[in-house]
């Protein structure tokens, strides 16, 4: 049945998987956030260790989805992986940088003889949910801003700034989505402590913290929003595939994909119950309002970049440069045998809930991190 | 250009190296000591012997530390491929990135999700359901290095695809001969079971200490008997699939196999040299010698390569300037087609630009004659075509070496355990403790053979790494080469100092 299908349908239909794994991402972020959480949460040492215990069985799942999403995008759209990776290098690296840091940090903190001490892997921790993201974002960022690059005949890149990508995160809209990304990570990963820790001094802090975040993170999501409602954005001629500036064309796509919208707006009320049922009812269940509205959010966010004949990696310094769905995928053939692939998502993402379920039955409490388990306590 | 380009490469290729060494200096500890430990906790549910369950927990203790540090230096791999080298990106993107995806949902999600439970859900879940979670880690972490072995082969081999001149790449014709071509399977096989025997050599070593020590000193017997008897098994096929990879490198690597065993001029009955010290100034076509000393054994590279004694071997004369006698098409020949190939790839894409579709078709035409000499065509001369043969020829000889030690070692460790005397072989105790670093040595050594001796191709004969690099300046690789250079560098020495001390600490705390 797939072989059948259009290669323009298997282009979307990868857009669409890229998004939900993106997407996805952005809500395990929580552990990212809740590792910035530990300098301004925790009121002691034993509930900062409750902090990074509770990310910390949770981290390379975040870890696991952003390599998927990166593995994705370079079987998808290849020439997006090429031209984006190589040319905004040095945001790239410093995002790199920053994971190979977390990924030691949880491993090491508590390790006797660490060499760097806890202290240093904490920071580790806190420049990956801060540094990290804002990147990130600066990254997704340009998906609407565009970069400076062209491309040759043989699809070879050349990026026009010597800053490869730096310049990205000095967009006042790229650091704005950077800094909300920050942000609403913050929220969930407070959401996340609240679900799944049982101790009532840092549940009491986790409530307030998730809707003081999320105060923080309405400002930069005002300044996406209103940006992407009244900027002038990247269209694709589907006849021709020429590549030509649309005055509000981000509003546009809104209004001309309805479900966009609904996702846009659900999402955000979601993520907003979520920390009122948080913050306010008493609720330990936020986390998962918040995490299907950061879903459905990012979901909106990725399907207004790349549908609607949309140019989803746009170049500012050569427009027929820009990147389409259909201009930077991968061949018919590549497509259909991953989408084969793909049908065995479903298997994973039951196994990853069965096993999340099983292992967060029962809260985390100081006496298991504190008790004979001790060897293998972050 | 070419000077700023080649800087560029320079670095990359450096950076890349690094990268891939450091990488492979944690996982195969993660592939061998995952089923080690499957093995340690599935004796500890069989016998409910609570002694097993400590070995379990403190091979698992080992484990953790050196698999953080291994998803670390991965994913830069991952993305250094986009970052460092964007051309190749695109040009095998079609291919390679399947699997890279395929390992992400099939690999990286079983390990991730079953990871936590083998940590933290000893008091979480059932005791079976922990088993099965162990299981699964050690399945998952050895699925993962399925697809990207799958690409590394292509890479060597490729098989199973054909060039599009619109898009300027390569692109996948057939999944399952890039999935099961014999290079890749056989590249699998001989990795993995390499990766079991290093483990095995690990868990020696460090029991072997605590005999030294005479401390844990059941404990360690008990890991002793268990990892020697996996890696002796581990030995035998590595012997078996590298055998079998030797024969995949002669049909399709020809240079490769003759660069390892520094053989100029190809020859019937063709010696394999058991040791011999090579002369690193030869280069293709000069009268000066291959070797300043060499003790030989006929007749063996052509039956390592063909099956049989007295056949023929090309050397690497042969596949620079051809041997007509031989039928063999040389490197000086190839850059001759190649570079009409190149001419013609670029006449088609001028002529579609410009909407001449006849002179396109007539190009497109020729370029299809001369297309499998496309690499060819990048090559400023035909000695670029063999790879630097001192580097691979040492590491290939030392490879060798260690890995028919290993066994051996195995064999006495089980001999004396048997006879119930091994915590008195102090000799052999020693020979065991100092084996975790031959048993890196060879896992590093078997890489640059591989890597190495593929130079001076990204693509085997399509795409050399000259042209597979990002357009950028030097000097941006040049830094982060150095900022990753002494990350890992701090990272390494800091997971060995916390192993040193959980060591200390033992099983038994």
């Amino acid at each position: 049945m797939i072989g059948n299908l259009d290669h323009a349908i298997l282009q979307q239909l990868w857009w669409l998987i890229a998004s939900v794994v993106g997407s996805l991402f952005l809500f395990l972020t929580f552990v990212q956030g809740g590792q910035t959480l530990i300098f301004t949460l925790a009121g002691s040492e034993e509930e900062k260790t409750l902090i990074i215990n509770t990310m910390g069985r949770k981290w390379e799942l975040t870890f696991t989805t952003l390599v998927l999403f990166g593995g994705a995008m370079f079987a998808a759209f290849p020439l997006f992986y090429a031209t984006s990776f190589g040319g905004a290098y040095w945001v790239w690296m410093l995002i790199l940088f920053t994971f190979i840091i977390q990924a030691v940090s949880y491993e090491y903190r508590k390790k006797p003889d660490n060499v760097l001490g806890a202290r240093t892997y904490e920071i580790f921790m806190a420049i990956n949910g801060s540094v990290g993201l804002i990147l990130i974002g600066a990254a997704v960022g340009t998906f609407f801003t565009g970069s400076r690059f062209s491309l040759n005949l043989y699809n070879s890149v050349t990026w026009a700034t010597p800053y490869h990508g730096l310049e990205a995160a000095l967009n006042p809209f790229n650091l704005a989505f950077g800094l909300f990304l920050v942000f609403l990570a913050r929220t969930l990963g407070a959401m996340y402590i609240v679900n799944h820790v049982a101790h009532e001094h840092l549940v009491k802090q986790a409530r307030k913290a998730a809707w003081i975040n999320l105060l923080w993170a309405l400002p930069f999501l005002l300044i996406i929003l209103i940006s992407l409602i009244t900027m002038d954005g990247f269209a694709v001629n589907p006849a021709t595939g020429e590549v030509f500036m649309e005055k509000g064309k981000y509003l546009n796509n809104l209004l001309g994909m309805p479900a966009v919208l609904v996702m846009l707006l659900g999402g955000l009320g979601s993520v907003i119950y979520g920390v009122a049922a948080t913050g306010f009812l008493g609720k330990n269940s936020g986390i998962w309002f918040g995490g299907i509205g950061t879903v459905l959010v990012g979901l909106a966010i990725f399907s207004l970049a790349g549908y609607h004949n949309t140019a989803f990696y746009p170049s500012v310094s050569d427009l027929q440069s820009s990147l389409t769905i259909h201009n930077a995928s991968s061949s018919k053939y590549t497509l259909t045998v991953m989408s084969y692939v793909a049908l065995a998502v479903p298997v994973v993402l039951a196994y990853v809930a069965y096993v999340w379920r099983l292992m967060d039955a029962k809260k985390l409490t100081l006496a298991e991190i504190t008790g004979e388990d001790v060897k293998e306590i972050y | 250009m070419g000077e700023h380009i080649l800087t560029t490469v320079d670095w990359a290729r450096a950076q890349f190296a690094l990268t891939a060494m450091y990488h492979w200096i944690f996982v195969p500890l993660t592939l061998g000591l995952s089923f080690l430990i499957a093995f340690f906790e599935t004796i500890y549910v069989k016998t409910g012997n609570e002694e097993w369950r400590k070995l379990t927990r403190f091979w698992m203790t080992l484990f953790g530390i050196n698999f953080a540090i291994g998803v670390a230096t991965g994913i830069i791999l991952e993305f250094q491929f986009g970052t460092n080298w964007s051309n190749y990106s695109w040009m095998v993107g079609d291919i390679f990135g399947a699997p890279l995806a395929i390992e992400g949902i099939f690999a990286f999600f079983l390990e991730a999700t079953f990871f936590a439970v083998m940590f933290f859900g000893w008091q979480r879940v059932s005791k079976g359901f922990h088993l099965f979670s162990t299981w699964m880690v050690a399945v998952g972490s050895n699925l993962s290095a399925v697809w990207i072995l799958v690409a590394n082969g292509w890479m060597q081999f490729p098989t199973g695809m054909a060039f599009n001149p619109d898009k300027a790449r390569f692109e996948m014709q057939n999944f399952w001969e890039v999935a099961l071509s014999p290079v890749a399977v056989h590249k699998f096989t001989h990795t993995t079971s390499s990766a079991f025997v290093l483990a095995s050599l690990f868990v020696l070593g460090v029991s072997a200490l605590f005999l030294l020590q005479e401390r844990h000193q059941k404990m360690a017997k008990r890991s002793m008997v268990v990892a020697a008897a996996f890696g002796f098994v581990a030995s035998v096929f590595v012997g078996l699939t590298g055998d079998e990879a030797a024969f995949n490198v002669a049909h399709h690597q020809p240079m490769k196999l003759a660069a390892m065993e520094g053989l100029y001029v190809g020859q019937v009955k063709a010696p394999i040299v058991a040791m011999g010290i090579i002369n690193a100034s030869k280069k293709p076509g000069d009268d000066l010698p291959a070797f300043y000393q060499e003790t030989k054994i006929p007749g063996l590279l052509s039956l390592l390569a063909n099956r049989d004694p007295n056949s023929f071997v090309p050397g690497i004369n042969d596949l620079v300037f051809g041997n007509a006698e031989r039928n063999i098409v040389g490197a000086e020949q190839r850059m001759i087609t190649g570079k009409i190939a190149l001419a013609e790839l670029a006449h088609y894409k001028y002529a579609r630009e410009t909407g001449n579709e006849t002179e396109a078709a007539s190009a497109l035409a020729l370029f299809d004659q001369y297309k499998g000499d496309l690499g060819y065509g990048y090559l400023n001369s035909p000695a670029e075509a063999a790879p630097p043969v001192a580097t691979t020829f040492y590491s290939f000889h030392i490879m060798v070496v260690l890995g028919t030690l290993f066994p051996l070692i195995f064999l006495l460790v089980l001999y004396f355990a048997f006879k119930g005397s091994l915590e008195y072989q102090r000799w052999l105790n020693l020979l065991c403790f100092f084996s975790i670093f031959l048993g890196y040595v060879a896992q590093q050594a078997g890489w640059v053979v591989a890597e190495v001796g593929r130079q001076p191709w990204a693509i085997q004969g399509l795409l050399p790494v000259g042209m597979a690099s990002t357009n950028i300046a030097a000097s941006n690789v040049q830094t982060t080469f150095f900022i990753f250079l002494t990350l890992f560098t701090a990272l390494l020495l800091a997971e060995i100092r916390i192993m040193m001390q959980q060591i200390k600490i033992g099983p038994e705390a």
